[in-house]
């Protein structure tokens, strides 16, 4: 399927290739799909894809970008010469009308969309500018929006020049025909992913042929030259079997069978250890939870800090699951989903817009009145990160105190789609970590003088969390 | 040498044609089996399909499944809050000031919680009194009692509030309007707030009464205050002002008149500048103030009436006609002129339930202008009235009252020395009973009220006229319960909540504009009542006479509440059954305290078992009719024809059936007094007691308990009275601490913190709050009444007691010096292991002692215990194996062992084994498990904690912020906790005092626990 895609790029973008790279890139490709296809076979771990669909991801984006580079194109040739600039309304609106208002949904305003129709340009401004003022002043309009919002005051955008808001109204008139080119993109994605697993299988049956082909090759090779030999009188000096078998040989050694029944106990006993030691390890583990929460939208795409939700980690020994009125501090605007999709794994915006409405589900918040219920459900989360009992952690200690960066442990969550644990969380682990990490002194009065006295008995310029006591078994046993 | 010898197996092979045994030659057995009657019918056995093969395949198909599913991690949930309230942040506790005032104990006390659920009673340090006792430290795991009524019932029948607010309010108008007699019977509140409740409610229905009942009464105290001053309260006392204490029979350490005072007493009795208090102790049982005093004469309750009076003729010079033996005289007037000397700063108290005496003790404070005793401000935490309950008693019976209302008393179980109140209850159209518990009351009531524990409720208390304090919830009730007080304003037809009320009243008469948030935060609130109270004087010749001429029986029954039980509401408390009686050290039992030359007299006797255990024999205790068979303690320092009993135990009703233990003393307190006449005799039966401390005596090792007097300890050099043992070092006499004698290289440890624990023998009075904090801190297991009997009891904190076997230890520890011989050695020995008849009492709260040259980290095969720079013994639970080892070379016995699994594990069916009781668990601490050694840790997870919150802001820890459980419960004091790094720290000058020693400093094990050596003033 790769493979597909690749020349469909290459035709598609009409990307101007030499013919070496041309042939480097088709080897490169080879050798993913033949690594692809042994992992496939030996580990069956979706995460294991992950830098191939990186890659993957990379030319869609690629993609998406020229994408939308024509829409621009196209879209700006058609009202260029009103001189009015989409893009920069779109941002103006998203600085100043987002939190009240939507394109097409009643939030705390009403929706924005094609508002201009509805009013005159000049009572717009007026109203945006001052509409508390347009109010007193008892105009009809106005009084009836007042009236039917609730009497919920707008903001007054005195900064806002005329410029300004039609560049907003024009971005709220505007009706981006590229939604009908993408949906068909989308469509076209949605296709190659249904196909996907019949394309992979497909070239697993042709490399099969291949090999077949190959091997019957060779057969049919060696025959001919066999017949050729023969018909040309040449005797082919075939090994006789002089003596007993070399197996034979082997179980009369009995220093060689000794030897061999030694190692291969040995090695049986190390490979059984290891076993049993990873018995209760969980890394990699990565339950299915009741709602599909991508750390990657919120961490990744999004940038939020990992403390906004996990606030009590600065303070206390949990990191804490955030409650879901800090989900609903943003959730309470954010009701679909309008970033990317990745179709390969179904992750469409209707998938994410669906766990969304679980959110809300869970929460008791009523869409359409934008309200709250107070029918709350809470979310039952599968917990990954499990120490045992006897083990007492602390975040506050790491985060706040160390300054240790969540990911150190945690692994490159914003990267995550689905959470997992990255790190063994074995005491060894711990301990490494103890032995490696130097203590943070600075700005911290506490550590100063014990720092200086310790530091120089041990010689050293900074001290490690181990020198500090960060072995002592009480320290994290009671 | 082939042998011809024929065994035979039995007689009948002599007879050669006995048919058994020609069977036998052929068959294993003479007759089949009767295989049938173990595998039922034998039609159906071959009906089966299951053959044998099949079964081993199952068997091992199950066990492999088994195995390999154990390989699979449980799934753990995690659910967040949907909206979670601000102040609750998960790992992080909170602290709430609130009190406790359940009608016999009184405290202000802080309460931590973790995740919103209460776990743990810590003192307010904003109230200077009436700090939290052992019960109080305990109540908390009392909310989280399965056993507690759900919601309230009718006739049984679970019912609605609704419904129950309504019908009650419905009888209780047409009671009204008839104007039936109804009584309210309730404990003492002294809440403000409630009192205007009840007055509200009575205005309603002016045909109910208010009848105020402690279960343990100190009315005649009450009446006779209100005979002097005109008050019906109680005296507040200060011991810290005192030099000199003489107490006739009140247990000032104990319950006296609401308890509350050995915060005060410590401070007293740490000498300070050469001088600390003096205190005589005049009683028949051996309490808690006698093992505390100086000087204890024991006395049975006739005669300390006689005594009182003598003290009395001494310091008044008025004649009282009273003869006492002469050695007594003497002693009685030594104790006099020192209270006459002490020049206001003595104070004389007296417990003998009797109003002239109450009458004549307050006379002698005013004659001796006594500072310590304060008549203006008054302890207001008892006010039940004997003659009014013994009135509602004689009412109910003789069918003149038509209705009881009963709040925060269960008198079915403690009116019991009344027998015809439950019958008289039972036969009542009209009963509400308020309880937390499936009582003896809730079972008879028609209406039983569930109420919230004091943690989930509203209230207000003033427990000293002007120190106020307030209840606030720390929980949202866990059942469908209501407070008395709401109940009792919906009944009134009062449309506010109990809440509302509370605050108007405090914001009206109170607070008058002072923050109501902030009072809330501090929990107490104090404001000045200025007011002087003038002394009456009455004639005391008739009462002079009156207490001259006591009823004196042969045997003479002085009930009293013990330490760990009270008054017997918290008796389905597992932490408060497993605690030892500070002075018997039995757990799980009351007993009669019989002297040793009355029970050899009545043939009573104490057995050791060759297991450990102690056993006795049963006496009869009769008392006017009643008789009750109670097991029997051979107390020493009991007074000779003086036998003692306590009140608290034999609860059978809402009480799990193992913590149903003991003896109901209630069944003896006839008329509410505590002393009763009574005769004995022994029974011949075997009880079993759970007792953790059967070698009583100390046989004269000084280097465990040392002791010194007063004069001594001022005049004489410490290296006199507080040797360091020293052992030969090539011939040269060199003291155990020197590094030259030590074993071992010494660890530097002046870099970063190192913790010391300094405990006072003089502080200390034995009172075991310690033990229960420590319980709750480190989630310690309960192990029940047999295990604690076969000395498998899990405290890691105990509190040794011993007695002297000579009048004192000082003369103990001569008896010892001047043996000569083994043969002496022998005899001598052996009698030094009983106790005097009349002991000097020492007590001494024992630990892990974190050695710095631990014993018992050398011997872990596994290095699961090791020391720490921060001078902790650590162990690491997940770590040991459970070899026993280190506990077999500990030379202070403190490591205990996990024998069985006590969580979950039906077989201890305590708090650890059901849902509610395991909320009560420190989450910072782990719950250990079966086949693990544990002990002390001097609470890691607290200095620990304590370390981390100053690295979060960045400063230096001061001193007083590191605190172990039992420190920051010791209220007197004895225990001090800190880093001795700190050279500001108290605990550093507590280390550096000459009162400091080792326990067993010739062991060479340096400990981080100290001592500080006990000053008596005799």
């Amino acid at each position: 399927m790769f493979y597909i895609h690749l020349f469909r790029m290459i035709i598609n973008y009409k990307l101007d290739l030499s013919w070496v790279s041309k042939i480097i890139l088709v080897l490169y490709f080879w050798r993913l799909i033949l690594t692809q296809f042994f992992r496939l076979l030996v580990v069956r771990k979706p995460i294991l894809l992950k830098e191939f669909l990186n890659l993957f991801k990379s030319f869609r984006a690629l993609r998406f970008l020229a994408l939308n580079i024509t829409f621009l194109f196209a879209t700006s040739l058609s009202i260029s010469s009103q001189e009015i600039d989409i893009s920069k309304g779109k941002s103006l609106f998203n600085a100043n009308c987002a939190s009240c208002h939507k394109l097409n949904k009643k939030l705390i305003g009403p929706a924005l969309k094609g508002v201009s129709n509805k009013y005159e340009k000049e009572w717009l401004y007026s109203w945006i500018k001052n509409s508390a003022a347009l109010i007193k002043s008892g105009d009809d309009q106005a009084v009836a929006i007042y009236e039917e919002y609730n009497k919920a005051a707008m903001n007054s955008f005195p900064q806002l020049s005329n410029e300004d808001m039609d560049n907003i109204l024009a971005y709220t008139d505007y009706t981006p025909p590229a939604a009908i080119a993408s949906s068909a993109a989308n469509s076209n994605n949605v296709n190659q992913i249904s196909s996907s697993s019949f394309t992979n299988d497909l070239v697993l049956v042709l490399l099969l042929l291949v090999l077949t082909v190959l091997v019957t090759m060779l057969f049919l090779v060696t025959k001919t030259l066999k017949r050729l030999a023969s018909d040309n009188g040449i005797e082919i000096n075939q090994k006789k079997s002089s003596g007993t078998p070399i197996w034979e040989k082997f179980i009369k050694n009995q220093f060689l069978v000794f030897v061999s029944v030694i190692l291969l106990l040995l090695s049986s006993a190390y490979f059984a250890y290891g076993y049993f030691m990873q018995i209760g390890i969980d890394q990699g583990y990565m339950p299915i939870q009741p709602i599909h929460y991508s750390h990657k939208i919120h961490a990744g795409e999004n940038q939020i800090e990992c403390q906004y939700c996990h606030s009590s980690a600065r303070i206390s020994k949990h990191s804490g699951i955030p409650s879901l009125n800090v989900c609903m501090n943003c959730h309470e605007n954010i009701a679909d989903y309008n970033g990317e999709e990745d179709l390969e794994k179904g992750y469409t915006k209707d998938f994410y817009t669906n766990e969304i409405k679980k959110l809300y589900k869970a929460v008791g918040w009523d869409e359409t009145t934008l309200s709250y219920t107070g029918d709350t459900e809470p979310v039952k989360w599968v917990r990954i990160h499990n120490l045992p009992d006897f083990v007492y952690f602390n975040h506050s200690q790491h985060v706040t105190v160390a300054g240790i960066e969540c990911q150190k442990c945690h692994g490159p969550v914003e990267e995550m789609e689905i959470l997992y644990q990255y790190s063994p969380l074995t005491m060894g682990w711990c301990i490494n970590c103890h032995r490696e990490s130097n203590i943070k002194v600075k700005d911290n009065e506490y550590y100063s003088k014990i720092h200086d006295e310790l530091s120089k008995k041990y010689g050293v310029k900074e001290l490690t969390a181990a020198q500090m006591g960060g072995l002592e078994c009480g320290k994290c046993h009671y | 040498m082939g042998s011809h010898k024929k065994y035979w197996k039995s007689e009948l092979e002599l007879s050669k044609d006995n048919s058994i045994v020609e069977n036998l030659k052929n068959n294993e057995f003479a007759s089949e089996l009767p295989v049938e009657s173990f595998l039922e019918d034998k039609n159906t056995l071959q009906d089966t399909s299951t053959n044998r093969r099949d079964f081993l395949k199952y068997l091992g198909f199950s066990t492999a499944a088994a195995t390999l599913a154990s390989c699979e991690g449980p799934v753990h949930k995690s659910i967040p809050y949907v909206v979670q309230p601000e102040q609750i942040r998960p790992g992080i506790s909170n602290f709430y000031a609130t009190s406790i005032s359940d009608g016999f104990d009184f405290a202000n006390v802080l309460v931590k919680t973790r995740e919103g659920r209460p776990i743990k009673i810590e003192k307010n340090s904003k109230s200077e009194s009436h700090g939290p006792n052992a019960r109080v430290h305990a109540s908390v795991l009392s909310m989280y009692d399965s056993s507690r009524i759900q919601g309230p019932t009718m006739d049984g029948q679970n019912v609605s509030w609704e419904q129950f607010n309504l019908n009650i309010s419905a009888q209780l108008k047409s009671m009204s309007a008839s104007n039936k007699k109804v009584v309210l019977l309730t404990q003492t509140f002294s809440s403000p707030t409630t009192d205007l409740i009840i007055e509200q409610f009575i205005s309603k229905f002016p045909n109910i009464k208010h009848v105020v009942y402690d279960t343990i009464s100190e009315s005649k105290a009450l009446d006779a205050f209100e005979l002097s001053y005109n008050v019906r309260a109680l005296p507040t006392y200060d011991f810290s002002k005192a030099d000199v204490i003489v107490s006739v029979g009140a247990d000032i350490l104990g319950d006296w008149q609401g308890g509350g005072f050995s915060s005060g007493y410590s401070k007293s009795r740490i000498p300070k500048k050469g001088k600390m208090s003096k205190h005589f102790q005049i009683e028949a049982n051996m309490s808690l103030s006698g093992a505390n005093s100086d000087v204890r004469i024991p006395l049975k309750p006739s005669t300390q009436k006689k005594a009182l009076l003598k003290i009395y003729e001494y310091i008044s010079g008025e004649n009282t006609n009273v003869s006492l033996d002469e050695k007594l005289d003497k002693k009685l007037k030594s104790i006099a002129s020192s209270l006459k000397k002490s020049a206001g700063k003595g104070v004389f108290v007296t417990g003998i339930d009797d109003v002239d005496a109450q009458v004549l003790a307050l006379k002698i404070n005013q004659l001796i202008s006594s500072d310590v005793i304060n008549t203006s401000k008054l302890n207001l935490t008892r006010k039940g009235d004997d003659k009014k309950v013994s009135q509602l008693v004689s009412d109910l019976s003789n069918n003149k009252i038509d209705g009881l209302i009963m709040a925060g008393v269960n008198p079915c179980y403690t009116l019991s020395g009344f027998k015809k109140f439950n019958d008289a209850l039972k036969s009542l159209d009209f009963s509400v009973c308020f309880s937390m518990n499936n009582n003896e009351t809730a079972m008879l009531s028609k209406w039983v009220a569930a109420t919230p524990h004091y943690l989930e409720s509203w209230g207000d208390v003033e427990m000293k006229s002007g120190d106020f304090s307030l209840v606030q919830p720390t929980i949202k009730p866990l059942f469908d319960t209501r407070q008395f007080q709401e109940v009792l304003l919906n009944w009134s037809e009062i449309s506010n909540s109990f809440y509302d009320e509370l605050k108007s009243n405090w914001n009206k008469t109170i607070l008058k504009g002072l923050s109501w948030n902030q009072a809330l935060h501090d929990g107490v609130f104090s404001k000045n009542k200025p007011s002087n109270r003038s002394f009456k004087n009455l004639d005391l010749s008739s009462r002079i006479n009156q207490l001259n001429d006591p009823n004196i029986g042969d045997f003479e029954l002085t009930l009293y509440s013990k330490t760990s039980m009270g008054d017997g509401s918290q008796a389905n408390n597992p932490w408060l059954q497993e605690m030892p009686d500070p002075i018997t050290r039995v757990s799980w039992d009351n007993y009669l305290t019989v002297s040793k030359s009355d029970a050899k007299k009545l043939g009573l006797k104490n057995i050791n078992e060759s297991n450990g255990a102690l056993n006795s024999n049963y006496a009869n205790v009769k008392v006017d009719g009643s008789s009750l068979k109670t097991p029997v303690i051979i107390q020493p320092g009991q007074a000779n024809g003086s036998v003692g009993l306590s009140f608290g135990y034999g609860r059978r009703n809402g009480v799990k059936s193992e913590l149903q233990t003991g003896i109901n003393g209630y069944d003896l307190y006839k008329d509410l007094v505590n002393v009763q006449i009574v005769s004995i005799e022994s029974v011949n039966e075997t009880h079993e007691f759970a007792c953790v401390q059967l070698h009583n005596t100390l046989m004269g090792r000084g280097d465990i308990i040392k002791e010194t007097t007063l004069e001594i300890f001022n005049t004489k050099n410490s290296s006199e009275w507080n040797r360091v043992p020293q052992v030969s070092l090539n011939h040269i006499e060199t003291p155990v601490t020197s590094p030259d004698v030590d074993i071992w290289d010494e660890f530097d440890r002046s870099i970063g913190h190192h913790f010391n624990l300094s405990i006072d023998l003089n502080g200390c009075t034995g009172c075991g709050a310690c033990v229960i904090a420590c319980h709750a801190e480190n989630n310690v297991p309960v192990v029940g009444k047999s295990e604690v009997r076969r000395s498998r009891d899990m405290h890691w904190l105990r509190i040794d007691r011993y007695y002297s076997s000579q009048e004192s230890f000082s003369e103990d520890n001569e008896t010892k010096d001047n043996i000569s011989g083994i043969k002496e050695s022998l005899s001598v020995f052996g009698e030094m292991e009983n106790p005097s008849e009349n002991p000097q009492v020492a007590f001494q709260p024992v630990m892990c002692q974190h050695c710095n040259h631990a014993p018992c980290e050398t011997v872990c095969p596994v290095a699961a215990t090791t020391h720490s720079r921060q001078g902790q013994n650590h162990m690491a639970y997940n770590r040991c194996v459970g070899t026993r080892y280190c506990a077999n070379n500990c030379p202070y016995k403190v490591r205990r062992f996990n024998w069985f699994l006590y969580s979950d594990n039906n077989e201890f069916d305590f708090n650890m084994n059901d849902d509610l009781g395991k909320m009560v668990l420190n989450p910072d601490v782990v719950v250990r498990s079966r086949g693990v050694m544990e002990k002390c840790s001097m609470c890691i997870q607290k200095t620990q904690k304590t370390i981390l919150d100053a690295k979060l802001d960045g400063r230096v820890i001061k001193d007083g912020e590191f605190q172990t459980a039992c420190s920051s419960a010791c209220d007197s004091g004895a225990i001090v906790f800190g880093d001795i790094n700190d050279k500001e720290s108290e605990v550093l000058k507590l280390k550096e005092d000459d009162r400091m020693y080792h326990l067993l400093e010739s062991v060479g094990t340096k400990p981080n626990v100290v001592y500080q050596v006990k000053v008596r003033n005799t």
